[in-house]
């Protein structure tokens, strides 16, 4: 038991659910517009940095070959972007 | 000589054609993801609205039964490296525990969609949520089918190099369906 607690895995685990309890404190109907904006790039930005951490940790990625990694964290990268950008200027497209 | 120079060099997780699929799908959920934000801009009160009849407890649950579910297959694929396979196997199962948990809760909330008279056909938000989520839950169902054929192999009595490759691509495979479904949460149930 000791040798799965005091582990990277666990430590990567518990920083996961932080990031989704501070998400879900974050989200909150009724805010003032700005304020709500504020909260949406928040819990868009705490997602993707779950994604990498997930993919990099769990997936292994931090160790595989650049190419493979470079995909993933472009990938991250743009998407999290396409997602601020369509949620942010939506009379753009 | 030849075992350290392939220790020493980075390693590919699992086998080359298995990222083929899993960037595959990536490519494809992304598509889901601009989409939705997509026309939540253009009916913005239509989608904020009907956000509030989901269950945003359901989504929290299921983000945690599922990063739940990864660190135990973290920890499995761990175990088999250090030879430990009943470990691996306790663990893989643990992760399939949490899998159907993942189920359960989703046939919950969508029964209670059903019971208030939602469908997917009563407006885009909730035909986008049924089709996405539904698309993720038959992933959620692949992957334990691929969690079980996982325990199944880490339970040979010695593990060689391509059961662990295997376990890889087991691990790979649900973890995919792990941060797929962290950017549906996302935003399904927080954005605003």
């Amino acid at each position: 038991m000791h040798s799965i607690l005091f582990t990277r895995p666990t430590a990567v685990w518990l920083f996961l659910l932080f990031l989704t309890a501070l998400s879900v404190a974050l989200a909150h109907d009724g805010l003032p517009e700005l304020a709500q904006h504020i909260v949406t790039i928040s819990v868009i930005v705490i997602a993707f940095l779950k994604v990498r951490l997930v993919g990099l940790e769990f997936m292994e990625l931090r160790t595989a070959p650049l190419p493979l990694r470079a995909v993933f964290e472009t990938w991250v990268t743009l998407v999290c972007l396409g997602i601020l950008l369509l949620y942010l200027f939506p009379a753009l497209f | 000589m030849q075992t350290n120079t392939a220790r020493a060099a980075p390693h590919i997780p699992g086998e080359e054609g298995l990222w083929v699929l899993v960037l595959g799908d990536m490519m494809v959920f992304s598509l889901f993801f601009l989409t939705f934000t997509y026309y939540r801009g253009q009916e913005a009160a239509l989608f904020a609205q009907s956000q509030k009849a989901m269950n945003q407890y359901c989504g929290i649950i299921n983000t945690v039964l599922l990063l739940t579910s990864s660190w135990f297959v973290a920890n499995a694929l761990n175990a088999a490296r250090a030879g430990m396979g009943a470990r691996a196997q306790r663990l893989f199962s643990l992760a399939g525990l949490c899998g159907l948990g993942f189920v359960l809760v989703k046939i919950f909330e969508y029964s209670g969609k059903f019971h208030a008279g939602i469908t997917i056909t009563t407006n885009d938000f909730f035909m986008f949520y049924f089709m996405f989520t539904g698309i993720h839950l038959v992933h959620v169902l692949i992957g334990l089918a691929v969690l079980s054929y996982a325990h199944r192999r880490a339970g040979r009595a010695v593990l060689q190099p391509a059961d662990l490759s295997a376990l890889e691509c087991c691990a790979i495979f649900w973890h995919l369906v792990d941060f797929l479904w962290i950017v549906l949460f996302a935003i399904f149930y927080l954005m605003k």
